[in-house]
């Protein structure tokens, strides 16, 4: 009993993870119709953003600068390329963005080098909480407390102010967008900024807990990808309630058959495509 | 206010619009008319910018627009309509009224509930929830919150109720007397004929027809040729 009820803390820990980076690669892929495979890239070079920083300098830095490098260069990357790529159509963006997936990679075999790395959970955060019989590290509570505020803080965002209500507008009707007067090409770029700074900043939170290593984004990469489409393509909810769904499914099927807790992820997308071919929070 | 020179557009390997001039005088309403399939919402889109020319010239007070972004358009104080009025269907009334707003527009939000008295009850609604003639309402009051001078309105009657039609078209009207000129597509003839000064008509593509309404009305030909359903 008590296995499960770590594993279900466990689940929900990784689920935030998801959560937070399917956030990103649905406003993403959903509103700027980028299908971004480079996407758990992204969470690498967070993850490792933070390494430095936190080798550097301390854990608050890293949690900020992650983010920051991120998504200042997810502003480069979109501006100087996905942009005049728009128009040529998915195929040469998914190609581009394979191709981000090799030069991250090795870019960070080049700068950090390819052993995996590790750091220790920050002073202040370790040790645990007693659950009954379990005890689970403050850590991972923490990282939860931080991806929920994160998360409610970007879904305020879109929900509750003016850009955010443009950003909405521009998910349904880009050309309307523009004829009310909004560069929609500038707003794009710093949507996908946004969206690779959240992925960052998930690659920050479970440095402490994983480590890292150079191919640490493909797993993401195919995972964010999963969750987008259980969720549903472009719903911000479905994001993260598909991210915590998939967390739970991952963790749970360590208990029943480890082997297959990958294979149960995209089982569980079969699943839900066949029952709700739009996905749970999909409208399209 | 707008001169349009022989413009050619369309979409892909089709020319949709050959050669259209046309005119839109300060302060008037000047209509689009012709079948479907005409080419009259290319035009409009071409005015805006969601269309790019292939040729001729598109000029707004003098100055060339065409081949610009539709933002940099709207800011030169153009703002359209669409035929399917393309609301933000997740966004609420209030929303498209916040987003939309320029800073420098007549229109205050009394003015334009003074205009649609039926979208102030409706202000916290999203958008889909809204009547079709709501949607029209919200659609041209999200237009002119951007501080247009010219309006692109295309077919503001098509799909409404005959009191709804009504309300349209008196806001129309208002629209005017409050200075806006208005580039009107309309299927209804007595509508753009009631409505406009001037109108021209389009047939494949092309202009056929350019007259005051007051020569159309009277010329039963032109009406049974270009307009006429048989």
């Amino acid at each position: 009993m008590e296995l499960v009820a770590i594993e279900i803390l466990n689940g929900i820990v990784l689920g935030v993870i998801y959560a937070l980076v399917a956030a990103g690669l649905t406003l993403i892929f959903g509103m700027l119709d980028i299908p971004n495979f480079a996407h758990g890239s992204f969470y690498a070079l967070g993850a490792y953003v933070a390494y430095t920083a936190m080798t550097h300098a301390n854990f608050p830095l890293a949690l900020v600068a992650a983010p920051l490098a991120v998504g200042t260069l997810g502003l480069i990357v979109d501006a100087l390329f996905i942009r005049r790529l728009a128009r040529a159509g998915h195929t040469y963006q998914i190609l581009f963005t394979l191709g981000i997936v090799l030069i991250v990679q090795e870019a960070i075999v080049l700068i950090w080098g390819a052993d995996p790395t590790s750091v220790d959970v920050p002073a202040a955060l370790s040790g645990g909480i007693a659950l009954g019989p379990i005890s689970f590290p403050y850590y991972r509570l923490f990282l939860v407390a931080v991806a929920a505020v994160l998360i409610a803080a970007v879904w305020l965002g879109l929900e509750r102010t003016k850009l955010g209500a443009i950003i909405r507008a521009g998910i349904e009707d880009s050309e309307m967008v523009e004829a009310i007067g909004y560069d929609i090409q500038r707003l794009f770029t710093l949507v996908f900024a946004l969206g690779v700074a959240l992925a960052a900043i998930a690659g920050a939170l479970i440095l402490p807990i994983r480590g890292g290593q150079p191919a640490m984004g493909n797993e993401l990469n195919a995972i964010s990808f999963v969750v987008v489409v259980i969720g549903g393509l472009g719903s911000y909810a479905g994001a993260v309630v598909g991210g915590i769904l998939v967390g739970l499914v991952q963790s749970l099927m360590t208990l029943i058959l480890p082997s297959a807790s990958e294979v149960a992820i995209f089982a569980a997308m079969v699943l839900v495509l066949l029952l709700r071919p739009q996905g749970l929070f999909g409208t399209r | 206010m707008l001169t349009v020179r022989a413009i050619d557009a369309g979409y892909g390997p089709a020319t949709v619009v050959r050669g259209v001039s046309l005119d839109v005088p300060d302060g008037s309403i000047v209509a689009l008319l012709g079948r479907n399939g005409a080419g009259k919402s290319t035009t409009l889109k071409t005015i805006m910018g969601l269309v790019r020319p292939r040729g001729g010239e598109i000029a707004l007070d003098g100055v060339r627009i065409d081949g610009a972004t539709p933002h940099a358009i709207n800011r030169r104080g153009v703002a359209y309509v669409p035929e399917e009025r393309r609301v933000f269907s997740h966004l609420s009334v209030e929303d498209h009224f916040t987003i939309a707003r320029r800073a420098e527009t007549p229109w205050t939000l009394e003015r334009i509930f003074a205009l649609f008295p039926k979208l102030e009850p409706l202000r916290a609604r999203r958008a889909r929830y809204l009547s079709g003639g709501e949607q029209q309402m919200l659609a041209i009051a999200r237009a002119l919150l951007t501080a247009p001078r010219l309006l692109l309105l295309d077919e503001p009657s098509q799909g409404l109720a005959p009191v709804i039609v009504d309300a349209v078209v008196e806001s129309v009207r208002r629209m005017r007397s409050e200075g806006l000129s208005i580039l009107l597509v309309e299927q209804d003839l007595a509508i753009a004929l009631h409505l406009a000064t001037h109108v021209y008509i389009l047939e494949s593509g092309e202009l056929v027809y350019s007259g005051s309404s007051a020569e159309l009305r009277q010329n039963a030909a032109v009406q049974a040729k270009y307009l006429g359903v048989g």
